[in-house]
Formats: structure tokens, C-alpha cells, sequence
């Protein structure tokens, strides 16, 4: 597979960002596929951040295992960065700033000094000018045509004019031709692919799944990696009409969306690990008053604060047990933002379907990193089903009546003769309490056992519906990944590089990591030959999920948690690792 | 605001679930008062809702007919202003107790009055936790001897007026259920007013609180509007609302007209959302071009 990595690095504030999506951008609108990985810190100026654009004409599905062309606007970046950058590849830098030497650099690897601060020089005082030299420079070596790039440059001032633009553009024309006259491009430089495919991150792919379910309210608290979700939406609030309502914290947040749904509206709310575990009781709420909600979990490393700029699956556990007692529950758990899109709908349809809360399990390396979806994988034109749908029947309503199903026909404020009030505490099937003077009474026991039923029943139809695991890869593979989220991107990617070294390996992933049919995964497992559990958290929280659910055990596991998201070579490593030594 | 309608539709009333309170309850005074206000404005109970956090008096919404929303602890205010958003059509309370609003939702209560959110707030202030049968709340008086504080409370209460006067309610009352009547014209005006309204109400707890009983507020009360007080005037307002000892005001402390959380919130001028088309309207190629 031919593909081509660029990576620039430097301080927060230096820009990197944008920087680094541009060069995603650039790719993507050339029909290439992109994976874009966002590395920063929790500060605003200093420290390292980068920025890696991979791109390829197939699907890439994580940020890969090397550069090609590095971009350094500090010294520290050649140092982070300039041991992986294969042969063929340049590293880029302005040596007015610092020197670079072929000492600091793999053999092979073409140093390319570019007078990026001077060119900036000639427009202006303001030295954030020398990213567009330096982007000028870069999108020359990787065949990015200038005219392109004039585009995308011209694009992210939007609506701006004048001064700013014309020298970015002249700054970039200057450092692309500095480049054409003291360098060839890159050999695997790309070519178009194909007409212009979307680049967009993982929350972004959320937000505008929420919008497409008909998603009308979101309250959110600010906490990274979910933030962008309610940025997005604000954004768009007008003119989607959603209600997009910042929350003093997140007992507020999802009280408020809690509310809102029993008001009559679709309702969100999105936030991390630690927010997360603000809103635990009021999770039960939504369980016990039986009203469907989507909450968004975007795993940062943990524990307590940890890393909040840094990626992990650490939260299934937290995310599985959430909330006293037992009520039903769903958990997806997208994989790259045109599953995030999908599953978020999903989320939506199995909350309302089922009257009771759902997860969308994200996590930082899939909420905030950009990767490309075609257009007609993001279908916008569904309209959503009208929520009221309960006809009147006077004084036989019954808002929490047994059925079969579990699921009670569900009435909302202004609709007259079905009033009621939904409780937090045991309740009858016309919702009146039984917490207080009927509690441990003969008729009351009995009865809270079946309420206990009704809700709980509704698991085996979230069961059914709820996506099933999926094999991907070569049916009798000698060794299945078995992998959830995120994570499975690497997976995805180091079982293309395996094949390509004549080494065969399937996955088998969970779209739906609770509930899970045990009988279903069972056989599924019973497919395979060996496995290799991959994710990132310290106990293998999922593999711990499916031994608890299945009786299964997966006693080989590749778990990580330095708060960096899996890189392909590992999954590698590891597989052949097992394939060549390894015995049972 | 609910526009009231045809008499064929049903006003409030009792439900068939009688009160669990203990006899001579202050709070029995305070549902007597909510229906009374919701019945007089001829709003139909299909248009209310009532939500409550947990505590005794949070137990009310499942004595009236109208929709009712039985929260978890301290929530009462989130989970109104999220019913309130989602259908601005409806007439939303929400009920509770000094420990429910002014304990564990202290932070809700704030943001909802600087946020003007049109919800009318009716709290059965008894000084004490009841339902966990009588430790010291943010409003036990210093030195009051509780399960919790066998030697006296040592941390001055919380004044719930002054609180919402600075928080910036734009309708601050202060009721006692030992006046229903007067009570439940408080809370009609709460009701009536465009955003926040807040009314505080002496609601004795007879079993655990041996010293704001009723006899304690009778002998002390006096109302604000036969004492010459001028609501518009919010520094007046403040002055009243410190008085605390042999004279306790009652009454309006404060009212202004401010736009409302709805008003400025833009998506909700085109009506209320839960009657607003769900799903992606208008040009949805166009919202994609953003990510090209």
C-alpha cells in the first residue's frame, strides 16, 4: 500500500494544528484517504505538540508507523521526531532558528534547510507567518499541487480578506518554489485519487449523527476530549434547532437532558471520564423513570484527572457498572468517525426504542483525531419518527404497564388525560410510589419484583437489536484480535501490514460492547484458532466484560495505557511474536 | 406562557394518592396552596408539570394531577429547565425542601436564577432534614441541637431571600403555609411572572424541628405589603430580607421584568422544540461541504 506521512511538530501556540490540517486537508480533498492524529498537552503556549497526517489511496485507519516529511519549528521536535523518518524521507526546518545536522537524522533522510522566518520577513513582523512557508515547502516534497493548497489556505480564513490572506499565500508560494529549487519531491509524493472525500474527527462525526436522529437538545459541561461535540452543535444550533445549553456541571448537564427528554424532545449530553462519573446517579434516573437519553463518554487516560489530552479505554468499567442497583443499559462503542455517525444514530433509536439510557463509548484518540469518510456514508436525509404516539385512554393509562416487551407506552407533558409522575424511587405501574407505605408489604413485594422484571426484560430486546460483534479478515485466520473501539483502527492496520507479509489474521470486534449475546459470542470465539486481546487499559476491562458474560477466557492480551493510542507495529510485533514462538 | 382554555379541559386537582406527611405537616399547607394557584389561573393539568428532588415535601407532585417529575436528590432545577427548554408551552414548578435546594442543589438554584429561566421554585423551608428523620440543614438556626449537631449547630444558615436576591431571581416571595391563602397568591403571582420566581415557604416540620414551629412563625410574622415595602426597590428588599428574630417578613421582597432565558434563546422563538421538526432540515449536502 503506498502511503505518505507528514508530520510537524513544535510548541503550543506555534500553530501546529492548523498546520498539520492543512496538510490533511489538502490530502483529502485530492480523494486520498487521511487518518490525522492531534497530539497536544494540557497547556495553551509551550511544551511539544504534532501534528500526523497519514495519507493513502486505501482506507488508513490510524496514524501508521513513521514519517516521511517532517516539519520541525523547534529543536525538540527533531528529537521526538527524526529517529522515525524512513529513508527517503526530508526533515524540514529553518536554520536561522536552530541547526539540524545528518547526525540527528536516519541514514537515508535528505535534511532541507528552508529560510521559512525570512520569507515571513518580507510580508510582515509577525513570525506565525513562517507556517506557510514552511507548509509551501512541505506540500511541494509530498506533490501537493500550489493551487491546492491556495485553496485549503484560503478556506480556513473563511470569510476573511485582505492582508492576512494575500501573505499566506505568498509565504506559502515562497516556500513551495524555495523547495522546488533545492529539492525533488518525495518518491511515494501523491497523485489525486478521486473526487474530494470528507475529513472530519470523531466528535464532529457524533454531533452530526445526533443531528441526523433529530437530536433538539443537548447540555454538556466542558471537558476534554468531548468539548468539540457541544462546539460543533453550538455552531449549528441555529440552524439545525437544537438547543445547545452549557451546564454549571454535569449533574446539571444531565439532569437538564434528562428533563428535557421527558419533556418531549430527543436529548444528549456528552462528556469524559470524570464528568462522567458526576452524572452516575442521575444515569439511574433515566433507568428508573424509564427515559431514554444518550450520554457521550469520551475516555481521557484516568485515573482521577490523569492525562486530560491523552487517550484510554479505561472507563468500560465505570461505564458497565454505572449507577446503584440494576437497571438496562446499552454501551456502542464507535470505531472511526463513519461509525461514530452510525452508532450515534443507533444510540438514539435504542434509547427511544428501549426507554432507557444508552453510551456512545469514544474515547480522545477517535473524538479529537480527523480520519476521511465518503459522503454517501454520512446519510443526513432520515427524518426522524414524531415521539408522540400514545393515543389517550382516560384513566386506564398506564405509564409504566407491564408488557411483554418491558417497553410501556409513553406519554408526554400537554397531552391530555395521560398524566403522570415518573418517580426515581420504586414505583407501580400507574407510577405512584411504593417506596414509602407500601414498601415490604406482601402485594408490594411482589410487586417490585416484577417491576424489577419489566425493566430488566428490556435487555434482551436491546440484545437484539443492538449491533452484533463483527468478524473482519480471513475466516480461519490462525490468530483473531479481538479488539473494541478505537483501538481497532491499529488493529485494522496491522493485520493489512501482517498480510502483506504473507501473514493471515482476523478481528473480531464488539460495535455493541454491553449488553452482548453470550450464546452468540460464544460461537464466535469458538471460530477461532487463538486470540489476542488488544485495548487500551491496564486489566483488560473488556476482556474481563466477556469472561464475566461468556465464561471465555482470552488469557493472551496486549493492553496498554502510557496514555498514547496503539501504534500498528506493536499489534505486529506481538502477532508474530505468538505466530512464530508462541505454543499454546 | 399557557394560554388558558376551554373549560372542557380539566383543571388540577388532588390525585388519587393521599399525602404520606405527618399529621399537622406544614407542607399539607403548601399543596393545598400550589392547587389553589394552578386552579385560580385556570391553567389545564395536562400543562404543568411539577418536579421535585427527594426529601418529604418532594413527595408533592404525586398528590396533584398534573404531570409530575419525582427527581433524585437536589436535581429538582436541572431537570425542570431541561423539561421547561424542550416545551416553553408548558407551566413548569418546581418543589422541595431547605436541604434539596439550598444543601446538595445550591449550585443548580444559582444558575437558574442568573439565568432567568422562567420557572416558578416553591420551597417547604422547615430548617431540618425530615425523611432522614432530623439532622441540621443549611438553614438550622446556630446553635439548634440535632442528631447531627448534639451541641448546636455552628455554621451560620444560609438565607435563601438574600441568596436569590444577589443570584438575580426577578420574583423573590417568602410564604408561610400557616397562611394558605395568602400563600397561594404567592405562588399564583410566581406563576404569572415572566422568569424565575422563587418563593420560600415556612413549612414547619412538627416532628423533628421543636423550634420553628408553627406557634414560633405565628408570633412573628408580619407581611411586606402592610408594612409599606416597595418590591421594585431591590435594596430595600435586601434590607427586609436580613430581618430575623422577634419580626420575619413575608410577602413579595422583590419583582422586576427581565428577558427570559427563553426569550434569548434563540432556537425557541420559533415555538416550543418538542413542536419543532426533529432531524437535519434544509440544505444537508451544504452542512457537509464544511468537512471537504
Amino acid at each position: 500500500m503506498s502511503e505518505l506521512t507528514v508530520c510537524a511538530g513544535g510548541q503550543a501556540g506555534d500553530g501546529i494544528a492548523s498546520v498539520g490540517e492543512a496538510f490533511a486537508r489538502s490530502f483529502s480533498r485530492l480523494g486520498l484517504h487521511v487518518f490525522g492524529m492531534n497530539a497536544y498537552q494540557s497547556v495553551i503556549r509551550g511544551g511539544h505538540v504534532y501534528y500526523l497526517a497519514r495519507t493513502s489511496p486505501e482506507r488508513v485507519y490510524s496514524q501508521g508507523d513513521g514519517v516521511d516529511l517532517l516539519y520541525a519549528l523547534d529543536r525538540a521536535t527533531v528529537e521526538v521526531h527524526a529517529p522515525g523518518v524512513r529513508p527517503g524521507g526530508f526533515v524540514l526546518f529553518d536554520p536561522e532558528k536552530f541547526a539540524v545536522t545528518a547526525a540527528d537524522v536516519p541514514a537515508g533522510v535528505t535534511l532541507l534547510g528552508v529560510p521559512t522566518l525570512e520569507i515571513a520577513r518580507k510580508y510582515t513582523t509577525q513570525s506565525i507567518l513562517q507556517n506557510a512557508a514552511g507548509l509551501g515547502a512541505i506540500a511541494f516534497l509530498a506533490g501537493i499541487p500550489l493551487d491546492l493548497l491556495h485553496e485549503v489556505l484560503s478556506d480556513s480564513f473563511g470569510r476573511k480578506k485582505g492582508e492576512i490572506v494575500d501573505w499566506n499565500l505568498g509565504a506559502s508560494r515562497d516556500g513551495y518554489e524555495f523547495a522546488r529549487a533545492h529539492a525533488t519531491p518525495h518518491p511515494a509524493a501523491i497523485r489525486r485519487a478521486g473526487p474530494p472525500k470528507l475529513l472530519l474527527t470523531g466528535n464532529q462525526a457524533i454531533a452530526l449523527g445526533a443531528a441526523a436522529a433529530g437530536l433538539k437538545f443537548l447540555a454538556q459541561y466542558p471537558m476534554t476530549p468531548a468539548s468539540s461535540i457541544m462546539h460543533w452543535l453550538a455552531e449549528h444550533s441555529h440552524s439545525l434547532g437544537i438547543v445547545v445549553k452549557q451546564a454549571e456541571d454535569e449533574l446539571a448537564a444531565i439532569n437538564m437532558a434528562i428533563g428535557a427528554s421527558f419533556g418531549g424532545v430527543r436529548a444528549m449530553t456528552a462528556t469524559s471520564g470524570g464528568g462522567f462519573s458526576l452524572m452516575v446517579e442521575a444515569f439511574g434516573m433515566a433507568g428508573m423513570t424509564e427515559t431514554p437519553l444518550v450520554v457521550v463518554e469520551s475516555q481521557r487516560a484516568g485515573p482521577s484527572t490523569g492525562l486530560p489530552t491523552k487517550t484510554e479505554q479505561g472507563d468500560l468499567n465505570l461505564m458497565i457498572g454505572a449507577g446503584q442497583g440494576d437497571f438496562p443499559r446499552a454501551i456502542v462503542a464507535p470505531t472511526h468517525p463513519r461509525d461514530a455517525f452510525l452508532l450515534t444514530k443507533r444510540a438514539f433509536e435504542l434509547a427511544e426504542a428501549w426507554q432507557t439510557p444508552v453510551l456512545v463509548a469514544s474515547d480522545l484518540h477517535l473524538s479529537e483525531n480527523h480520519a476521511t469518510v465518503d459522503r454517501e456514508e454520512l446519510d443526513l436525509s432520515s427524518v426522524p419518527t414524531s415521539l408522540f404516539s400514545v393515543e389517550p385512554n382516560g384513566h386506564d393509562y398506564l405509564r409504566y404497564q407491564y408488557t411483554p416487551t418491558g417497553v410501556s407506552p409513553r406519554s408526554f407533558p400537554g397531552q391530555a388525560g395521560l398524566q403522570y409522575v415518573a418517580g426515581s424511587d420504586e414505583h407501580d405501574e400507574k407510577g405512584h410510589l411504593v417506596s414509602d407505605v407500601k414498601s415490604g408489604l406482601p402485594k408490594w413485594v411482589a410487586e417490585r419484583a416484577r417491576m424489577m422484571e419489566k425493566r430488566m426484560h428490556k435487555l434482551d430486546g436491546l440484545v437484539a437489536q443492538a449491533p452484533r460483534p463483527e468478524f473482519e479478515g480471513p475466516a480461519d485466520a490462525p490468530l483473531t484480535f479481538v479488539a473494541w473501539g478505537s483501538t481497532v483502527g491499529a488493529v485494522r492496520d496491522a493485520m493489512r501490514a501482517l498480510a502483506a507479509r504473507g501473514v493471515a489474521t482476523n478481528l473480531l470486534h464488539f460495535p455493541t460492547v454491553f449488553p452482548i449475546d453470550p450464546a452468540a459470542v460464544r460461537a464466535a470465539l469458538g471460530r477461532t484458532h487463538r486470540t489476542l486481546l488488544v485495548e487500551a487499559n491496564y486489566t483488560g476491562q473488556f476482556g474481563r466484560l466477556l469472561r464475566a458474560e461468556t465464561g471465555a477466557e482470552l488469557p493472551e492480551r496486549l493492553l496498554k495505557y502510557d496514555g498514547e493510542p496503539f501504534y500498528p507495529h506493536e499489534i505486529v510485533a506481538r502477532a508474530l511474536e505468538m505466530l512464530n514462538h508462541g505454543g499454546k | 406562557m399557557p394560554a388558558p382554555t376551554g373549560p372542557a379541559l380539566p383543571l388540577i386537582g388532588k390525585s388519587d394518592t393521599r399525602p404520606t406527611w405527618c399529621p399537622g405537616c406544614g407542607d399539607f399547607g403548601v399543596v393545598a396552596a400550589v392547587e389553589m394557584a394552578v386552579k385560580k389561573l385556570k391553567i389545564p393539568s395536562q400543562d404543568v408539570v411539577i418536579v421535585s428532588g427527594i426529601g418529604c415535601s418532594s413527595n408533592l407532585p404525586h398528590f396533584l394531577s398534573s404531570y409530575g417529575f419525582h427527581a433524585i436528590h437536589g436535581r429538582a432545577i436541572p431537570v425542570a429547565e431541561g423539561v421547561r427548554w424542550a416545551n416553553h408551552g408548558l407551566t413548569v414548578l418546581a418543589t422541595g425542601g431547605d436541604g434539596d435546594g439550598f444543601g446538595i442543589g445550591v449550585g443548580h438554584f444559582v444558575h437558574a436564577m442568573r439565568r432567568n429561566v422562567d420557572l416558578t421554585y416553591v420551597t417547604m423551608d422547615n430548617q431540618i432534614y425530615g425523611l432522614t428523620t432530623g439532622q441540621a440543614s443549611p438553614t438550622s438556626q446556630l446553635g439548634q441541637k440535632t442528631k447531627s449537631t448534639p451541641t448546636g449547630v455552628i455554621e451560620r444558615p444560609i438565607d435563601p431571600i438574600s441568596l436569590a436576591l444577589a443570584s438575580g431571581a426577578t420574583y423573590v416571595a417568602r410564604g408561610f403555609s400557616g397562611d394558605v391563602k395568602q400563600l397561594a397568591d404567592l405562588v399564583a403571582g410566581g406563576i404569572q411572572h415572566k422568569g424565575f420566581a422563587f418563593v420560600d415557604v415556612f413549612s414547619p416540620c412538627v416532628t423533628y424541628n421543636k423550634i420553628n414551629t408553627f406557634d414560633f412563625f405565628r408570633q412573628r410574622v408580619y407581611k411586606l405589603e402592610s408594612a409599606g415595602h416597595d418590591p421594585s426597590d431591590l435594596v430595600q428588599a435586601f434590607a427586609r430580607s436580613i430581618e430575623w428574630g422577634d419580626k420575619i417578613p413575608i410577602g413579595l421582597f422583590y419583582r422586576v421584568e427581565r428577558p427570559t432565558y427563553e426569550d434569548l434563546e434563540e432556537v425557541l422563538t420559533a415555538g416550543p422544540l418538542a413542536h419543532q421538526p426533529a432531524g437535519i432540515r434544509g440544505d444537508s449536502a451544504a452542512l457537509l461541504d464544511e468537512f471537504v
